[in-house]
C-alpha cells in the first residue's frame, strides 16, 4: 500500500470556523443518530412517559371528563334549593361535573349501583328546617361501587356545603348565648340565622386552572417530559467533546486546520440541534397521539429554543467539571433531575404555597412551563418574558462554560 | 541547505507541574527524509510531538512546518501536516469512507474532493471493498491501517506518526512499515517516533535518541554507532589450517581481536562490511576452508544501553 505521489495537496487549505463548525455538528449528528441513544432518550422515553402519566392521572385531573353527579333535592326550604344554585351549578358550569337531579332517593340509588352516575347528593327533606331549627346539617351521598375515587369527590362537596352551614349555625348560637343575643326570641334568632346561611356562599369554588394558567393533564405531561429529557438529550453534544478527548480523536481535530473554537461550537450545535429535534417531534407527536395542546406554534416555537439554549449552556457548565464523559454524564444526569423536579416537570410546583413555589423559578423548566401556561392563557406576546428568563439561564451558564470548556479543549 | 527543510524546531520545553517533560529538544527534517525519534516510554516523545504539531502549548522554543511558524493557535502551517497519533483517532460509527470525507473536508475540500480523495486514500490503504463498513466493525489491523490513511488526507509535507504500529499484527505492521517507506520515497517528510528498535533501523534516514525529555544523541545509524565505539562481531565457521589463519587476520586493517572456538574463528572488527572481502580472502589463502559467516553488526538497541545504562525497553 505505497503512495506514489509527491507531498503537498493544492487542494488542502484551512476551514473557515463557521464551515467547521457546521462539520463537526453533522458528523456528530450522524453519530448520534446511529447509535439511537439520542433517539431513545430525546423521544421514545419522555413519549412513553407522557403517555404513562396520561393514563394515571387521567381519571383525576382537572381537565379529565367531567363526573357524572346525581342530585336529589328532596327539601323545598331555601338551603336546599342554595346547594343546587351555589354549588353544583358552578362546578357543572366550570366542567368540572355533570348533574343528573332525580326525583328520588330510590331513584338515584338505582343509577349508582348501575354506575350510570358516580354518586349521588341527597339533601333530606326538611334539611332547611333542621339547620334553621340549630340542628346539624346532614346531606347523604350515595357512592357507586365502581367509581370510589369520584365518590370520595362527592362526599367532599356535600361535605363542605354542610360544614359551611354548621359554622353558621354555630355562629348564631353563640350569639344567642351571648350578650349580643340578649332579647331576641326564638324566632327572631331563626331568621337571623336563615339570613345568614343565604347569605354565604358555602363553598367557594372557583376556576383555578383560569385564574393560574395551568396547562391540562395532556399537556402537562406532555411539556414536562419533553423539557425534563431535554436536558439529557443536550448532553450528548457536549459530553462528546470529553469522549472525543479521551479517545483521542480531539487530538486529530485539533492537528487539522480549524481553530479551536470551531471544535467547541460544533458540539454546542449538535446539542443545540439535538434538543430542539427531539422537542419539536414530542410537541408534534404528544399532539397527534394524546391530543396535548401546546398553544400558539410561533410560541411554542421561540419557547422550545429559549428552553434548548439554556439547557445546552447548563449543560456545559456542569461538564466543565468533569474529568471525563463518564463522570460528565453522572453529574449531568443529578443536575437534570433536580432541576426537572423543581422546575414542575412532574407536579405543578409553582402552586405549591410558601418558598417552594418561587423557589421553582431557578429552574428554567419551571420558567419554560410557565411560558406554555401563559401562551395558553393569553396572546404570543405573554412568551416573552419566561422566554427572555430562559435566554438569561442559556447567556450565564453559556458565557461561563465558554470560558471554562476550552480547557477541554486541549489534548 | 535550509531551504530544503520541511521542519525546524528549537530548544522545545514543556513543564507538567514538577516534571520538566521536554527540555531544550531540537532537530529538523528535510524533504524525502525519515526521523526516528527513539526512546523508551514516557521518554517525551509524545509530549515533543504535541508541541510540533500545535496541539499542546510550549514552555519556550520554535517550530517551523514548511516555512511557517506553528503555534496551537495558528491554523496556515497545519495545512502541511499530517498526524496519525497513537490512539486509534477514528469515529466507531462511521464508515471508514465518512471519516475520510469528514476529516478532507476540514481541510477546506468542497463534499466531491473530498470524496475523491478519500477513495484515493482507501486504495491506498487497501480498504476500499470495506470502504462503507462502520469502523466499528474493522478488526485491529484495518482499524491502525486508517489511522495512518486520515493522516495522509491531505498529501501533507510532513507526516508526523506517533507509534503508528502499536499492537499491530505482523502482517498489518510490514504494510505499514512498507507504505511509511514508500512515502517518504515520493518527497514526503517523516517523523516516526517508536520505541522499537528494528523499526527505526529499518525505516529512518537519521534517528535522534530522546531519554528523560533530552534529546541525548542524533544521526544516521552508523554515526550513531560509531559515536559509542562499538565494533562489528565476525563468526566464521572453518575447517583446515584455522590456526595459521588466524594469526595472519589478527594483523590485518580493522580486526581488534581474533579468538579461535571449536566451529573455527570469533573476530571482532570496526565496519565488517568493508573488511569482510580481504578477511575472506586471507583465510583462504592461509590454508582454512570457510564454510559459513555470520556478521552481527552493533544496533541502537546497544548505543542506547550505552548511552543511558538502561534498555529501550525497561
Amino acid at each position: 500500500m505505497t503512495e506514489q505521489q509527491p507531498a503537498g495537496r493544492p487542494g488542502a487549505r484551512p476551514s473557515g470556523s463557521a464551515r467547521a463548525a457546521l462539520l463537526i455538528a453533522e458528523k456528530d449528528l450522524k453519530a448520534r443518530v446511529r447509535d439511537r441513544s439520542a433517539l431513545i432518550f430525546g423521544i421514545l422515553v419522555p413519549l412513553g412517559l407522557a403517555f404513562i402519566f396520561n393514563l394515571i392521572f387521567a381519571g383525576v385531573s382537572g381537565n379529565s371528563k367531567a363526573i357524572s353527579l346525581g342530585v336529589v333535592v328532596a327539601d323545598h326550604g331555601q338551603m336546599g334549593q342554595a346547594f343546587t344554585a351555589q354549588v353544583l351549578d358552578p362546578l357543572r358550569h366550570i366542567g368540572i361535573i355533570s348533574v343528573r337531579a332525580e326525583p328520588s332517593v330510590a331513584a338515584g340509588r338505582s343509577l349508582a349501583a348501575k354506575g350510570t352516575v358516580s354518586a349521588v347528593i341527597v339533601v333530606p327533606a326538611g334539611f332547611t328546617a333542621a339547620v334553621e331549627a340549630g340542628g346539624p346539617a346532614s346531606l347523604t351521598v350515595i357512592e357507586s361501587a365502581s367509581a370510589p375515587v369520584t365518590g370520595e369527590i362527592a362526599r367532599s362537596i356535600a361535605q363542605g356545603y354542610a360544614d359551611a352551614l354548621n359554622r353558621v349555625r354555630l355562629s348564631v348560637a353563640t350569639v344567642a348565648s351571648g350578650s349580643a343575643g340578649a332579647g331576641l326570641s326564638p324566632g327572631q334568632l331563626r331568621r337571623i340565622g336563615a339570613r345568614a346561611a343565604a347569605a354565604t356562599v358555602p363553598v367557594a369554588v372557583s376556576d383555578i386552572s383560569a385564574k393560574t394558567k395551568q396547562l391540562d393533564s395532556k399537556s402537562f405531561f406532555a411539556a414536562g417530559m419533553a423539557v425534563f429529557f431535554l436536558f439529557f438529550t443536550v448532553q450528548f453534544g457536549v459530553t462528546s467533546l470529553l469522549e472525543e478527548r479521551s479517545e483521542g480523536t480531539l487530538a486529530r481535530l485539533l492537528a487539522s486546520p480549524i481553530r479551536r473554537g470551531a471544535v467547541l461550537a460544533g458540539k454546542l450545535i449538535t446539542s443545540f440541534a439535538l434538543g430542539v429535534f427531539s422537542m419539536v417531534v414530542l410537541v408534534i407527536g404528544t399532539s397527534l397521539l394524546f391530543g396535548a395542546s401546546w398553544g400558539s406554534p410561533l410560541g411554542v416555537v421561540v419557547l422550545i429554543a429559549a428552553a434548548s439554549l439554556s439547557a445546552v449552556g447548563i449543560m456545559a457548565l456542569v461538564a466543565t467539571f468533569a474529568k471525563s464523559a463518564e463522570q460528565a454524564g453522572n453529574a449531568q444526569a443529578i443536575v437534570a433531575v433536580v432541576l426537572g423536579l423543581l422546575g414542575g416537570t412532574f407536579f405543578p410546583v409553582s402552586l405549591a404555597p410558601g418558598i417552594l413555589g418561587k423557589l421553582t423559578f431557578i429552574a428554567p423548566q419551571a420558567w419554560f412551563m410557565r411560558g406554555l401556561g401563559d401562551l395558553r392563557a393569553g396572546s404570543l406576546s405573554v412568551v416573552w418574558t419566561p422566554a427572555l428568563a430562559l435566554l438569561g439561564f442559556a447567556v450565564v451558564t453559556g458565557a461561563v462554560a465558554m470560558l471554562r470548556l476550552r480547557r477541554l479543549a486541549e489534548v | 541547505m535550509p531551504d530544503e527543510l520541511v521542519l525546524e524546531c528549537h530548544d522545545l520545553r514543556r513543564r507538567f507541574g514538577d516534571l520538566l517533560a521536554v527540555d531544550g529538544v531540537g532537530f529538523h527534517i528535510a524533504h524525502g527524509e525519515t526521523y526516528g525519534l527513539l526512546g523508551p516510554n514516557g521518554a517525551g516523545k509524545t509530549t515533543t510531538i504535541s508541541m510540533i504539531a500545535g496541539l499542546l502549548e510550549r514552555d519556550s522554543g520554535e517550530v517551523t512546518i514548511a516555512g511557517q511558524p506553528m503555534t496551537t493557535k495558528t491554523v496556515q502551517a497545519k495545512v502541511a501536516l499530517g498526524y496519525v497519533p497513537q490512539d486509534l483517532a477514528i469515529y466507531p460509527d462511521l464508515s471508514a469512507l465518512e471519516n475520510l470525507v469528514f476529516f478532507a473536508r476540514l481541510y477546506g475540500m468542497s463534499r466531491m474532493q473530498a470524496r475523491t480523495r478519500a477513495r484515493e486514500v482507501l486504495e491506498v490503504i487497501g480498504l476500499t471493498d470495506r470502504a462503507g463498513d462502520q469502523t466499528k466493525t474493522y478488526s485491529g489491523g484495518m482499524k491502525r491501517r486508517l489511522n495512518v490513511g486520515l493522516g495522509l488526507l491531505n498529501s501533507p509535507s510532513l507526516l508526523i506518526l506517533d507509534e503508528p504500529t502499536a499492537g499491530v499484527d505482523p502482517q498489518s505492521r510490514n504494510a505499514i512499515l512498507e507504505n511509511v517507506a514508500g512515502l517518504s520515497k515520493a518527497g514526503m517528510a517523516v517523523l516516526y517516533t517508536t520505541h522499537y528498535m528494528e523499526e527505526a533501523e529499518r525505516l529512518c534516514d537519521r534517528v535522534g535518541i530522546i531519554d528523560h525529555g533530552n534529546l541525548i544523541a542524533e544521526g544516521t545509524r552508523r554515526e550513531l554507532v560509531g559515536m559509542v565505539g562499538e565494533a562489528d562481531s565476525v563468526a566464521l565457521a572453518a575447517t583446515g589450517n584455522v590456526a595459521a589463519a588466524a594469526e595472519a587476520l589478527g594483523t590485518m586493517d580493522g580486526v581488534q581481536k581474533v579468538s579461535l572456538n571449536d566451529h573455527g574463528l570469533d573476530l571482532v572488527v570496526s565496519d565488517a562490511r568493508e573488511h569482510l572481502p580481504a578477511l575472506l580472502a586471507e583465510a583462504a589463502a592461509r590454508g582454512a576452508a570457510i564454510k559459513s559467516v555470520e556478521v552481527t553488526e552493533p544496533d541502537l538497541e546497544a548505543v542506547f544501553l550505552h548511552l543511558t545504562g538502561r534498555a529501550l525497553r525497561d
